[in-house]
């Protein structure tokens, strides 16, 4: 499955049907603070170039404001594929925490809910 | 009894080896010369050459014969040639009976000779020897057609046409419903890739156009009701309440001067006013003002001092009849709401302008006599273009506008080069495909104008009362904001409002984007889906000048094709009703989609002319009194008899109904590209899909079929089989028919390879099921 797939399968979105117009970059209130702008990004995730993006800092800084989505003009959900992107990114490592690092005490006191939650975004 | 009178002549074509090294003709020959009423029986190597066709001429004369099978290619090769072949020989050409043996025998049976592909031809020159006994002589429809047209819309498409035809020699009728002729390019300044000056070469045009005696100028009306038939419609035109006659006034503009009412000028974009009473524009056809009803307050000013006497202030307006053969769209277009847009600002902030209103600003005779000027007077430095303001866009519209990078590289060059302003386009493609257009694209970059690709996400107004557009230069994947003085927003053109409710009276088809739909993309650009009614220009999509003149004069000349000659002609092959069963509940009335079908003196009438050959009506009707010519129930059912009469019990056969146009030509290129498909299917061409109801399906089970396709090419029709494929679905389980035993598959011709999957893995099912058992089949036969 190559990235733009891998993108689709998570997200639901054709990252294809972008025609780089540019208009999610202009929308986006935290671009200032990007290193690749959105546009650059979804242009990587269709050459595939995962690398690159990992690299930037794009898909941390995004807000989820969806200011992207709603003025994209091929109706492609920007924001839904840099969730997706993060997931890629988390997925991708070797485990970050396994549960035999974790003493027994704090096992005990730690809510289920916080360790479902880390295990699901840092571990593979 | 019509058994028995018939004299049939059979003629197989070889084919070259086309046919004859694969079936072997002469075998074929030896079998149908026995057939009842089988007169002649003859091969030849090539049907369709000259000497074949006298061999045919000869035979029919000699014998006497009455009706012709001619088993070769495909129909949609030489049915044409065998029907002259017919005609000359003093026969109908409809007695002829066409069986294809190359593209549904031996190419898809092949390439070695095989009994199978023997076996087969002969099954199905049975087919169409039972159904030749049914045959009908037929004639071509015709009647008198009017020989007037009627041109909806007056701007450079509606002028161009209507020259056209009135130098033809038809009389036209030009519907306006604007006071002035002219349209949307009488308000342009230059039109690209030549910087012309639009108004000089429309306006001689404008004023041909009002000299020439054929043309009928109905300015200021709009069509109300259009009835009748293509050949014969009936419309009444409403003259709108002008309150100048015409012919009177002398445009001497009096009135106006007097006039103490003032509105916003659209011709000017609202840029500009103008009195209630007005003329569009000085070079205005007919040179006559008018009242603006909506703003008059009948002061009754202008109607003492008009010395021409020619206002009438109580003027109600009137209908026009007129009596058409056919009728030309060219209702342009409007451009899109830039309201709408709302991260432009447009109507929030002054300065934000549409492109028309930049046309209007650079005009010598707008309202700022050509200086571009900000909305407070000032003067302007600089400039950005928004491209695609709307277009290409899911929220707003999905089409490329396609003239907006054209005008916009025009309007560029006109402002940088001409009236030294800067420039600044932002765009998403530049797309210049046309004679000269990447010329002037190169230009405008030699002459300064800067070309910033990203679309523009927002505009806003500075504390300083400059306008800043925000967009990506996706080129450097930097956000930038840039400060102008006014902001020109390129909306992309839309239909005119007023054509659906216009396209609803005519019953015309509109597309998805809510043009007018034509006949075939590629083919048939200007015919619309009804017979008889033309369209060119922005009706049918975004267009510039070029492109628009050149539609109006296709349009023209398929209009005159039309209605040459006295009368007005149509294929025989239609739906038509029988009288004696008709009871006149008018359920087929509500199936029709093109309107055809009308009741007169209680009994429903199927107008040819309008009839598309749907034949949704046919399965409608509860008395089975709708039919169609040349493949009536009778003709159907025999041919069923004809390719199932051979069959073995143990042996599994599949009926493929396939429509005759689309669906058929996919068949065909099955056969062209030497697709093997089983020997056990067999093709049962019908005119539409929608004609199938129970009881063909019925009689092919109970004549022996095992299996049912359907296969249907045109996607208007493939809807309704659809529905009648869910409807007949239980019917077929009361007779104790498994509906796996029926399969319906909509194959357009791009896909038809897929109907050779089809085909094998419907077999394997069908054989998996195995023959239907008997008791079955007889049950069936009773009920029937």
């Amino acid at each position: 499955m190559n990235l733009a797939e891998k993108v689709r399968s998570i997200s639901g979105e054709d990252v294809l049907s972008c025609y780089q117009c540019g208009l999610c970059s202009g929308s986006c209130p935290v671009r200032f603070a990007m290193d690749l702008s959105p546009t650059q990004v979804v242009r990587l995730v269709q050459v595939g170039n995962i690398e690159k993006i990992f690299e930037s800092n794009t898909f941390w800084i995004c807000s989820t404001c969806f200011s992207c989505y709603a003025r994209c003009p091929r109706k492609i959900n920007i924001t839904k594929i840099m969730e997706a992107l993060r997931q890629i990114r988390l997925r991708r490592d070797q485990d970050k925490i396994a549960l035999s690092d974790i003493p027994k005490e704090e096992l005990k006191i730690l809510p289920p809910i916080a360790l479902v939650s880390n295990f699901r975004k840092t571990t593979a | 009894m019509k058994k028995k009178q018939s004299r049939i002549g059979i003629f197989v074509c070889k084919c070259g080896g086309n046919i004859g090294d694969v079936v072997d003709v002469n075998a074929v020959l030896e079998v149908i010369k026995n057939w009842e009423g089988v007169t002649v029986a003859k091969q030849h190597t090539y049907l369709c050459s000259k000497p074949a066709q006298e061999m045919i001429m000869d035979a029919i004369k000699k014998n006497k014969l009455d009706r012709v099978v001619v088993a070769s290619c495909t129909p949609r090769m030489h049915l044409a040639t065998f029907q002259s072949v017919l005609e000359r020989a003093g026969l109908n050409p409809y007695m002829l009976e066409f069986v294809n043996i190359r593209e549904q025998c031996s190419w898809s049976h092949g390439p070695h000779s095989s009994e199978e592909a023997t076996r087969k031809a002969i099954m199905l020159i049975r087919g169409g020897y039972e159904r030749s006994m049914e045959l009908e002589a037929l004639e071509t429809i015709s009647e008198k057609g009017s020989r007037e047209i009627l041109i909806v819309g007056a701007g450079i498409a509606g002028i161009t046409a209507a020259l056209q035809l009135g130098y033809l020699g038809f009389k036209v009728h030009v519907v306006e419903k604007k006071p002035s002729i002219g349209g949307n390019m009488a308000k342009l300044t230059k039109v690209f890739p030549t910087l012309d000056c639009a108004q000089c070469i429309l306006t001689p045009r404008m004023a041909e156009v009002g000299r020439n005696p054929n043309v009928n100028l109905l300015t200021y009306a709009e069509v109300e009701v259009v009835s009748g038939r293509p050949g014969n419609f009936n419309v009444k035109i409403f003259m709108k309440p002008r309150g100048v006659d015409v012919d009177k006034c002398r445009s001497c503009s009096v009135c106006a001067k007097v006039c103490p009412v003032t509105v916003p000028d659209k011709f000017n974009e609202g840029l500009s006013e103008r009195k209630a009473a007005y003329i569009e524009f000085p070079q205005a056809v007919p040179s006559a003002y008018v009242i603006d009803f909506n703003a008059c307050t009948k002061c009754g000013k202008c109607e003492q001092i008009c010395p021409s006497k020619a206002i009438n202030l109580e003027d109600k307006g009137k209908t026009v009849d007129l009596n058409v053969g056919a009728i030309l769209m060219a209702t342009g277009y409007e451009l899109y709401d830039a309201r709408k847009l709302e991260n432009y600002g447009y109507g929030t902030y002054k300065d934000v302008i549409t492109m028309m209103d930049l046309e209007r600003l650079t005009s010598a005779s707008g309202p700022t006599s050509g200086y571009v000027k900000r909305a407070d007077g000032s003067n302007v430095g600089r400039i950005s273009i928004v491209l695609c303001a709307g277009s290409r866009d899911k929220n707003h519209i999905p089409y490329c506008s396609r003239i907006c990078c054209m005008y916009a590289l025009k309007q560029a060059f006109v402002l940088k080069k001409m009236l030294g302003i800067d420039v600044h386009v932002y765009y998403t493609d530049i797309r210049a495909t046309g004679k000269g257009y990447e010329e002037l694209y190169w230009r405008d970059q030699e002459a300064g104008v800067v070309f910033v690709r990203g679309k523009v996400a927002e505009v806003w107004k500075s504390r300083n009362g400059k306008l800043v557009v925000l967009a990506e230069d996706t080129f450097t994947g930097n956000v930038t904001e840039e400060e102008f003085d006014l902001v020109a927003l390129a909306t992309p053109m839309v239909p005119p409002s007023g054509l659906k409710e216009l396209a609803e009276k005519m019953k015309l088809s509109l597309g998805e984007d809510g043009f007018v739909q034509e006949k075939h993309p590629k083919l048939d650009p200007v015919d619309s889906l009804i017979a008889g009614t033309f369209a060119c220009g922005c009706a049918l999509s975004p267009k510039d000048v070029r492109d628009t003149v050149s539609d109006a004069l296709a349009a023209a000349a398929k209009a005159s094709l039309f209605l040459k000659g006295e009368c007005i002609t149509t294929s025989p092959e239609k739906a038509y009703v029988i009288e004696e069963l008709c009871d006149g509940c008018g359920i087929c009335i509500q199936t029709c989609s093109s309107n055809a079908i009308t009741m007169q003196d209680g009994k429903a009438k199927i107008n040819p002319f309008m009839c598309t050959g749907c034949a949704a009506c046919i399965p409608a009707c509860p008395k089975e009194a709708v039919e169609f010519k040349n493949s009536t129930t009778k003709q159907m059912i025999a041919h069923l008899k004809g390719v199932l009469s051979d069959k073995e019990p143990e042996e599994v056969r599949i009926v493929a109904f396939v429509e005759k146009n689309v669906g058929y030509t996919g068949m065909d290129f099955l056969g062209l590209d030497r697709i093997n498909y089983p020997e056990n299917i067999v093709i049962v061409p019908v005119p539409s899909t929608a004609i199938l109801d129970l009881k063909h399906l019925l009689y092919a089970f109970a004549f022996g079929a095992d299996g049912i396709l359907i296969i249907e090419g045109q996607q208007e029709i493939d809807k309704l089989t659809k529905k009648r494929m869910i409807e007949m679905a239980p019917l077929l389980a009361e007779y104790g028919i498994k509906t796996m035993r029926v399969r319906y598959s909509y194959v357009p011709l791009p896909v038809y390879k897929k109907a050779a999957d089809l085909f094998t893995r419907f077999t394997e099912r069908i054989e998996k099921f195995g023959p239907l058992p008997i008791e079955k089949r007889d049950a069936i036969k009773q009920k029937i």
